[in-house]
């Protein structure tokens, strides 16, 4: 199976009274807050860590997009990327991913993609998310009523920027340009395309037709999960696709040490500052009119599990003790043994060939996250890697042959800084 | 109350409810945020000495095909169409917020189509020295009483009736949310102030006094703007759907005016 690193890189200075004090950390958390010089700081430990985890054996690291948020500084993934394809030599980099319906025009993405996949010799996965209500909708003032129409059509123009030969006019419904001809190309025919989603059935029937890889991203762990991932299999079933669990990814908060009660100790400040503080978020932000598709709120009204995977309900029920949110799945955490068979567990239950892990979640240290990254590198991953090794993994980068890659110059991250 | 009678118009290809009632000079109803769910104390008020002719907006409860509309002009287009052939050409119209919108541009656009118009706290403006509320930004407890001074009358307005599908009566409700956000988002800005110098007809400015969405400075702006003789007036005890909150005040105001 694929393991995969994955960082939201939140800002690790959040107040510990920003959940009485400010009423979001999404979209109008306040700028008072935010300070660049120690952001300075964030983001290079942040990418440290992201490097050390290529360093480590990490099948690929993960970063996404945010707008105005606080758990989230990435608006731009694609310059974390870039600045991966640099630093990381053979580890896949999976920007998960571009909104879209964001760019004006899409066309941008095309060619920013296309960058990253030439600059990294092959290496790049491309994530297509709609986006966030928060995101999308408030932060970016798109329409919600056409969201899911405009990136459709910007998914086509995309694909189309990447595959056709010849220059051609692309006449959309809400894009029009002339001439569409992007320098550069990407290596790969297409960069594989994932997708993350909700529990929406559109979407799933969606990624099953274009054979695309569905991702579940959610921050409340396999419990949710679970019931999410049964409905993307059995939808699979009925539309006669197989069972290959490299069609799917799925995200983990992850926390190992030498034992159980130390990994409870070293990881509860962490785990309780990402859910106490990174997850407050005003619910006035959930529910745009039209985010959710119609035959989306028709199942969400009749099912409780695609209930319980909406916005609204997830603002809900935020857990503040450690003890609850591992209880309730949205961290694991124990010795590597343990880890290794929660994941095992998840990975065989859930049928998902693609873990992405939070190593690093809330304020949690570069020391603290090296050392989980480390660990989980060293104890866990060997033991699961194997895992479903009788399928074939059709959706991974394909990139030049190493022998045929440019040399990167002598500044390659260095181990020891980890220890 | 008795229920009106129940017609459909074709609009690009979506069936649209028209409800008439009443009888005596034809005063056309275009409804505010959230549409027309059921009839209402407001239209039988209207209706004692008028035929009340209300056609549903697109995505608005009785009417579907939103989605087909994705610009401004493409809306305009609809309204008019809906105008023309619920045979509300040449009549008095009145319409609040949403629809009232569609008043003012039907007026403005085709000044010579409409006898007399009245418009409660219509959108299209927005002054960012005196924002509009987002509508679409309150927490599910808050909305009623942004909508309504009375929060009631809009948690009753919307509560599914007996004998309606529990499924799709509350997916309505949030389609006419939708469609109003698709024509509208994020700002309500239509841009309006360019078109409303082109309004002859005369029009009457209603604004519930605890509106909590619409600034009461836009009815100055409009008015300012409006070629037509302008009348402003406030009705007391009604916030941004005033005809719901206070449905025999604003329907006198409406009346008197176009008597």
């Amino acid at each position: 199976m694929k393991l995969m690193w994955f960082h939201l890189m939140p800002y690790t200075e959040l107040p510990d009274d920003f959940k009485q004090k400010h009423p979001s950390v999404w979209v109008d958390i306040h700028s008072s807050l935010f300070d660049p010089k120690r952001a300075h700081h964030m983001y290079n430990d942040f990418m440290d860590e992201m490097e050390f985890a290529a360093e480590v054996g990490f099948d690929a690291v993960c970063c996404n997009e945010h707008h105005s948020n606080g758990y989230g500084l990435m608006p731009s993934p694609n310059l974390i990327a870039s600045a991966l394809a640099r630093r990381t030599t053979d580890t896949a980099i999976c920007v998960m991913g571009n909104s879209l319906a964001l760019y004006n025009p899409p066309t941008r993405v095309a060619e920013e993609f296309a960058m990253i996949d030439c600059i990294s010799g092959g290496r790049l996965i491309a994530g297509f998310p709609v986006g966030s209500p928060m995101d999308t909708c408030y932060a970016y003032g798109q329409n919600p009523s056409m969201l899911r129409e405009r990136y459709l059509e910007a998914h086509d123009l995309v694909m189309r920027a990447w595959t056709e030969k010849e220059t051609f006019a692309f006449n959309g419904r809400f894009n029009q340009q002339r001439y569409v001809n992007i320098w550069p190309r990407p290596i790969q025919n297409h960069p594989p395309v994932w997708v993350p989603g909700g529990g929406s059935v559109e979407t799933w029937r969606w990624c099953a037709e274009m054979d695309y890889v569905y991702c579940y991203l959610s921050y409340y762990g396999y419990k949710t999960g679970l019931g999410v991932m049964k409905g993307f299999w059995e939808e699979m079933d009925k539309l006669g696709k197989d069972r290959n669990p490299f069609r799917a990814g799925f995200l983990q908060f992850v926390g190992v040490a030498e034992s159980r009660s130390e990994a409870l100790e070293r990881y509860a400040e962490a785990a309780e500052y990402f859910y106490g503080r990174c997850l407050h978020i005003d619910p006035k932000f959930a529910q745009p009119p039209g985010y959710v598709t119609e035959a989306t709120q028709r199942v969400g009204l009749q099912s409780q599990v695609v209930k319980a995977a909406s916005y609204q309900e997830k603002f809900k029920k935020r857990p503040t003790s450690m003890q609850e949110i591992v209880d309730d799945g949205y961290v694991i955490i124990g010795s590597p043994k343990d880890v290794e068979e929660q994941l095992r567990e998840v990975a065989v239950n859930m049928n998902v060939g693609n873990l992405m892990m939070l190593l690093q979640y809330g304020n949690m240290s570069k020391e603290l996250t090296k050392y989980n990254t480390k660990l989980f590198a060293e104890q866990v991953m060997p033991k699961l890697k194997p895992l479903f090794s009788e399928w074939e993994h059709k959706w991974w980068p394909k990139p030049m042959q190493r022998s045929a890659r440019a040399e990167l110059p002598s500044f390659s991250p260095r181990v020891e800084a980890a220890e | 109350m008795s229920e009106p009678t129940t017609t459909t118009i074709d609009i690009n290809g979506h069936p649209c409810r028209v409800w008439t009632k009443g009888s005596g000079p034809k005063i056309g109803w275009l409804a505010g945020f959230g549409g027309l769910p059921r009839w209402t104390p407001f239209l039988d008020e209207l209706a004692k000495t008028r035929t009340v002719i209300a056609p549903s907006l697109p995505g608005h409860p009785g009417a579907t095909g939103h989605n087909l509309l994705d610009s401004h002009l493409d809306w305009i287009v609809a309204a008019r169409q809906i105008i023309v052939k619920s045979g509300l050409e040449g009549e008095d119209i009145a319409g609040s917020s949403v629809g009232g919108s569609f008043v003012a541009e039907f007026a403005a656009l085709w000044p010579h189509k409409v006898k007399r118009v009245a418009l409660i706290a219509p959108w299209g403006l927005f002054d960012e020295k005196d924002p509009a509320t987002d509508v679409w930004a309150q927490r599910p407890d808050d909305q009623p009483g942004v909508l309504c001074a009375d929060p009631q009358i809009w948690k009753d307005f919307k509560a599914v009736p007996a004998g309606a599908n529990s499924v799709e009566w509350p997916i309505e409700q949030i389609r006419a949310s939708e469609a109003a956000a698709r024509v509208f988002w994020p700002l309500g800005n239509t841009k309006i102030e360019k078109r409303l110098p082109l309004i002859l007809a005369p029009t009457l400015l209603l604004w519930g006094e605890q509106d909590r969405v619409m600034p009461r400075s836009y009815a100055d702006t409009m008015a300012r703007l409006i070629e037509g003789k302008t009348t402003i007036k406030t009705i007391p005890g009604a916030g941004h759907l005033a005809d719901l909150d206070q449905p025999a005040a604003t329907a006198r105001a409406i009346l008197e005016f176009m008597s």
